[in-house]
């Protein structure tokens, strides 16, 4: 898939013409996401692969700090809760603020950084060292083979991550409960639960999905389209991480608006 | 020079160029090339670093498109083929990288099978396995199957590259500088392997070098490419025979007079 470049002389300004034609090569870059990705055949196994190395490479990370999280998030808001007598709303606090908010940005800002980073230097690498036009030229759909299935495991496990780093985080906001004021487990999580609604799991499902996606395709995007030799693969790494970072900020915002409207 | 005879069949065109254009920006790299390459032949493009040589070759296995012109690739009409014929013609033509182009996360028995896994799902594994072996004999590496692309010289690289390319049978070859940065004995080898290619798999290749060492030893016909047109084009005689030109008399001076 060739990249619409701009001419040598801007249409508008150099700055202005190179995002837009960015911005237009990445919708057909996803545009041909979904084209692929519902075409057979279907690689399952790469697929599978992508899902398990992504997964066991951000697991102990994300397990630290969704246990940080919930600890530290605990300790923060027990002293002001603690002026009104009401410690006793801590697991409920904890429960909305990591399954609502902390769970799905944490899990996906921590994505971004390793999964994203690591996906933008590989396919960089492999652009550059000429090896996805090997596959090309070997009759492999370089796309299909690479991209679809990282894009897929990256909004596959994203969601899984954030469920798993939510279980975590108030497992890690148990243990400091637990300390000071001798609750149980089965007495915090049915606090905890109490006051969470299905439009609390589905939002948080739905942010985290979009996020895997976000980082998928930007630092899919930024790998294959890697230029400038190995200068271009750190570049690329890079570039995945800050856009992503930046994206997901973006859809936060987006996201919170359009389920507070609907709650 | 070749120890055998090539069969060359004069009739059959497996390759025809005319016309053809190509320029990145205001850097015009091709300027009117026409190429024949017929059944069984080997032809060197020979010409100085930055000529546009590769650029040839990509835009006949459609790395890139050309900005005009016809490219004509085993009967197909190249720059206008649909996804699926594109698919069956680059089964037929090799492409064989620089640097190998090896896949780093794999063994060398795995970048061979690569191909053969993804374009004939049907094959079994000891057959996919024979073939690996087959080819890897053939490129004289078969000890390094398990071996990982790191592990390798340049040299060894290049072979497994050329064995990649070989695994799927092609009738045509594209060599793009095969004996770049080499010393000169594992030349010899990768310019034998050119030939044993040539005699063994009745290959047809076009070979991008500036190596006129490599040129003489594998090349049917040589095409001498200067400001993104061909020069000259026949034996390596008729080319180098009179130096009349200054890039050839230059060619000549340096590889066989320092």
């Amino acid at each position: 898939m060739e990249s619409i470049e701009p001419s040598e002389k801007p249409v508008i300004t150099k700055g202005i013409d190179h995002f837009f034609f960015n911005f237009y090569n990445i919708l057909k870059f996803i545009g041909r996401f979904f084209v692929e990705a519902f075409r057979p055949p279907y690689e399952i196994r790469e697929f599978i692969r992508q899902c398990y190395y992504i997964g066991n490479k951000s697991l102990l990370l994300i397990t630290l700090t969704g246990f940080i999280t919930g600890l530290v998030f605990t300790k923060q808001s027990r002293p002001s809760l603690a002026e009104f007598g009401a410690t006793s709303w801590l697991p409920s606090l904890i429960s909305i603020a990591v399954l609502r908010a902390l769970a799905p940005l944490v899990t996906a800002l921590i994505c971004a950084g390793k999964v994203g980073s690591s996906i933008g230097a590989e396919l960089a690498s492999m652009k550059v060292t000429e090896q996805i036009d090997a596959m090309e030229v070997s009759a492999i759909n370089p796309f299909k083979y690479l991209v679809v299935t990282r894009i897929m495991a990256t909004t596959v496990c994203l969601p899984i991550l954030m469920f798993y780093n939510g279980i975590v985080a108030m497992f890690g906001s148990f243990v400091d409960i637990h300390l000071n004021e001798q609750t149980s487990l089965t007495t915090f999580f049915q606090n905890g639960f109490q006051n969470i609604s299905f439009l609390d799991f589905t939002s948080s499902l739905i942010k985290a999905t979009v996020y895997g996606f976000t980082v998928g395709i930007v630092s899919c995007y930024q790998g294959y389209h890697a230029t400038q030799g190995t200068q271009g693969v750190g570049k690329a790494a890079n570039v995945s991480v800050v856009i992503s970072m930046f994206l997901i900020f973006i859809e936060e915002v987006i996201i919170v608006q359009v389920i507070n409207a609907l709650r | 020079m070749k120890d055998f005879t090539p069969e060359i069949d004069w009739n059959d065109k497996v390759i025809s160029i005319r016309g053809l254009y190509k320029s990145f920006g205001p850097n015009h790299v091709l300027q009117g090339i026409d190429l024949d390459l017929y059944k069984g032949e080997n032809i060197v493009v020979l010409g100085r670093s930055g000529t546009g040589k590769s650029v040839l070759i990509k835009i006949i296995s459609r790395l890139l498109y050309p900005d005009a012109g016809t490219v004509n690739v085993l009967g197909q009409e190249v720059p206008n083929l649909d996804v699926v014929t594109l698919r069956e013609l680059r089964l037929k033509v090799g492409f064989c990288f620089q640097n190998g182009a090896l896949y780093d996360s794999m063994t060398v028995g795995e970048n061979l099978a690569f191909p053969l896994r993804r374009n004939m799902p049907g094959m079994s594994k000891a057959e996919r396995d024979k073939r690996v072996a087959l080819v890897l004999e053939a490129v004289g590496l078969s000890q390094t199957v398990d071996q990982m692309p790191s592990e390798l010289s340049g040299g060894q690289r290049k072979r497994i590259g050329i064995g990649r390319t070989l695994i799927l049978r092609p009738e045509i070859m594209l060599y793009d500088e095969p004996t770049a940065g080499l010393d000169p004995i594992t030349c010899t080898e990768i310019n034998n392997l050119i030939n044993e290619v040539q005699r063994r798999f009745k290959t047809s290749s076009i070979i991008i070098t500036h190596d006129l060492t490599c040129a003489k030893a594998t090349g049917d016909k040589i095409a001498v490419m200067k400001g993104g047109k061909f020069i000259r084009q026949g034996s390596f005689d008729e080319v180098f025979g009179s130096n009349d030109d200054e890039l050839i008399q230059e060619f000549y001076d340096y590889n066989f007079i320092q």
